[in-house]
């Protein structure tokens, strides 16, 4: 057991799936050389050498392309797209080509890549270059969509999404490459479509992404000291394959829902959860399902202003106090 | 069979030896082929004036020695990608008629039986890597089959074919600078027939060829080939091969040729001046190669002969459509996902 930041564990990923399998190679801008924008890559050029770690010129759509047509022929492509605002460029790729063209081919086609992004904000970067996207890649048939929170859940999370068959969409948070958590030595494998009760408790369930599951967690503990209310937080981890067992299973035993998305509001990724909570969980629930989200708003640059608009730990504890009391 | 030592039309005087290349197997091979790509392609439009092609489709007809020579030149392994524009390609790679029309006609004996249609033909096992109706989208795709068979060692090429309106796009761009600066093995043909969908190329690019004049730019040769002779694009398709199934990166290479139809079923193509299909059609690809054999001294009954069998081919391969059932209803739901279904959550 070692503490590794997110950052470090981004590199660790990757390179336990190059170390295992010589058909995963990687490629992005500014990855090899330099070691990626973000220190994510630092050392996976010298690790596993030129022809396996790749720099690209600033062309997303060769990338994603090349990404693809080196999945349908045999290799496991993991591809890297600096910031998550960059997937607009080539949205061919993820909208229209990665995911459908095994159901087109009846199946004769294979698509077994990873895409990696930085997405979010908190880095004052302003609305291009700031934006939580996931929701962009949930609406459409035949990726899988993946978003961790922890160093330990980067490493197991991007083991299982190259080792799946099906194209996936890695989300790494900017905000969070910094932090810190426990992870075990050896190989961590984890599985896609599973859910992660973070937090146990009775009186609401509070179901988070990525950054906001830091914030989720801090909104719990304060809404236990200060209100003697006890939320079961739930890192969902995973939009597509979606684990509704966990949350519904969790939504039985608290009777009311909250969703903290950091994506703008319109067809947020808790949109969708919220209906199915309607349609199968209806009587469960004890009150109206509430999604805390950004609202629906380009991100401003200045920090009083970006800080303004992402859910913070404190607006989360007031949504969910004021609701319960209700 | 006797041989003239004469040199066919389009080809080079003076070049000892031009003429005896290809040999005459290869050349009734490309007959053959130019014969079922034009027949098949007559046989969709008919079709689909019965109203049993459905959706839309994008003709060859008067673009078959492009698909032709460059088929014929490729190995098997060899890729191709081809655009909604692909029966062509598809045929040439040797996939049957019926599956081709069957997927047409959206039955359950087409390639993909009904899932794709015309614009997706895909038939992996030949190597015909799919047909995209994204302008451009498969450049970069082919590029990264290419970066496999340099990364594996693997000697295959990937052959990626598009039209003269592609060259506008940004994906061709990137693609072609990607492929030169890895000098990756695949080759971009830009089939210009003179239109990029309704509207004349010249009028929307900067430079009198779309894809050849830009070659310069990503550190390539100038090709621009006569796209109705088949045997000038067989010759250049294994000189591109060999060059990049030896380390030697990309080619771009334009073919000049036309499509006697309009871009899709939808179009009369009414936009075209009086005469210019007439003159193409005096150097139809089909009709030169006809000649070419008869000049290389094969009997007119081996020529003939072809043809019956290849309008005999196509007439079986439409009666087996037009019998064909639908597919089952359970395709709906299959193969979204590698494990055969469409489940996005538990």
């Amino acid at each position: 057991m070692a503490e590794l930041t997110y950052r470090d564990a981004v590199t660790r990923g990757i390179a336990q799936e190059m170390a295992r399998d010589p058909d995963v190679v990687f490629f992005g801008e500014d990855v090899a050389k330099a070691g990626g924008v973000f220190k994510t890559t630092v050392g996976l050029l010298e690790q596993f050498g030129p022809l396996r770690v790749r720099d690209p010129p600033i062309s997303e759509l060769a990338i994603m392309g090349a990404a693809m047509g080196a999945a349908m022929t045999g290799l496991k492509p993991i591809a890297e797209i600096m910031f998550s605002d960059f997937f607009a460029v080539c949205f061919d790729y993820i909208a229209n080509e990665f995911g459908k063209s095994r159901y087109m081919s009846n199946g004769q086609l294979k698509c077994p890549l990873v895409v990696r992004t930085g997405n979010g904000a908190g880095s004052r970067f302003g609305a291009q270059h700031s934006q939580s996207v996931e929701n962009w890649c949930m609406m459409i048939p035949g990726l899988k969509v993946v978003a961790p929170s922890t160093p330990r859940d980067v490493i197991g999370l991007l083991a299982a999404a190259v080792r799946d068959p099906d194209p996936v969409i890695f989300f790494e948070h900017k905000s969070l490459y910094a932090t810190k958590g426990e992870v075990p030595d050896g190989e961590i494998v984890d599985q896609l479509g599973t859910a992660k009760i973070v937090r146990p408790g009775r009186d609401a369930t509070i179901l988070a992404l990525a950054f906001m599951v830091p914030r989720a967690l801090e909104a719990a503990e304060k809404l236990k000291a200060e209100h003697g209310l006890d939320c079961e937080v739930i890192d969902v981890r995973s939009l597509v394959p979606l684990d509704t067992q966990t949350i519904l299973g969790s939504l039985a035993r608290t009777h009311r829902l909250f969703t903290v998305e950091e994506n703008p509001r319109l067809c947020g990724w808790g949109a969708e959860i919220v209906s199915i909570a309607a349609d199968e969980a209806f009587y469960d629930l004890d009150g109206p399902p509430v999604r805390i989200t950004t609202p629906h708003l380009p991100l401003p640059a200045t920090d009083i202003l970006e800080d303004m608009v992402l859910p913070t730990a404190d607006r989360i504890v007031d949504r969910v106090r004021r609701s319960l009391s209700a | 069979m006797a041989r003239k030592p004469a040199h066919a039309p389009g080809e080079t005087a003076g070049q000892p030896g031009l003429n005896d290349d290809i040999g005459e197997k290869m050349r009734l091979t490309m007959y053959r082929m130019q014969v079922e790509i034009r027949q098949s392609e007559q046989r969709a439009y008919d079709l689909f004036l019965q109203n049993l092609v459905k959706g839309t489709s994008h003709l060859s007809l008067g673009q078959e020695a492009v698909a032709t020579g460059f088929a014929a030149a490729m190995k098997p392994g060899d890729l191709s990608f081809c655009t909604y524009r692909g029966h062509a390609h598809t045929l040439a790679r040797g996939v049957p008629i019926e599956r081709v029309l069957g997927e047409l006609m959206q039955r359950d004996n087409g390639l993909m039986r009904g899932k794709g249609g015309s614009m997706h033909l895909t038939s992996v096992e030949h190597g015909v890597m799919g047909s995209y109706a994204i302008v451009g989208a498969h450049l970069p795709i082919a590029c990264g089959a290419a970066w496999r068979a340099q990364y594996k060692g693997d000697k295959d090429v990937s052959v990626c074919f598009f039209g003269d309106g592609t060259t506008n796009i940004g994906a061709f761009h990137e693609a072609l600078n990607f492929a030169a600066v890895w000098k990756l093995p695949v080759i971009f043909v830009c089939e210009n027939n003179l239109y990029m969908e309704y509207t004349p190329i010249g009028e929307v690019t900067s430079v009198e060829h779309p894809a050849a004049d830009r070659a310069a730019s990503y550190g390539l040769e100038r090709i621009v080939l006569d796209g109705q002779d088949a045997d000038t694009i067989y010759r250049a398709a294994r000189a591109a091969y060999d060059k990049a199934r030896a380390g030697g990166g990309p080619s771009l290479i334009e073919c000049m040729t036309y499509r006697y139809s309009g871009h899709s079923r939808a179009d009369p193509a009414k936009y075209r001046p009086d005469g210019e299909l007439d003159a193409w059609k005096k150097r139809d690809p089909i009709k030169i190669y006809r000649d070419r054999l008869i000049q290389f001294g094969i009997a007119e009954n081996v020529i003939a002969g072809i043809e019956t069998d290849v309008n005999r081919r196509v007439d079986e391969a439409t009666e087996k459509c037009k019998a064909a059932p639908p597919p089952s209803l359970d395709l709906l739901t299959s193969d979204v996902y590698a494990d055969g279904g469409w489940a996005w959550r538990n």
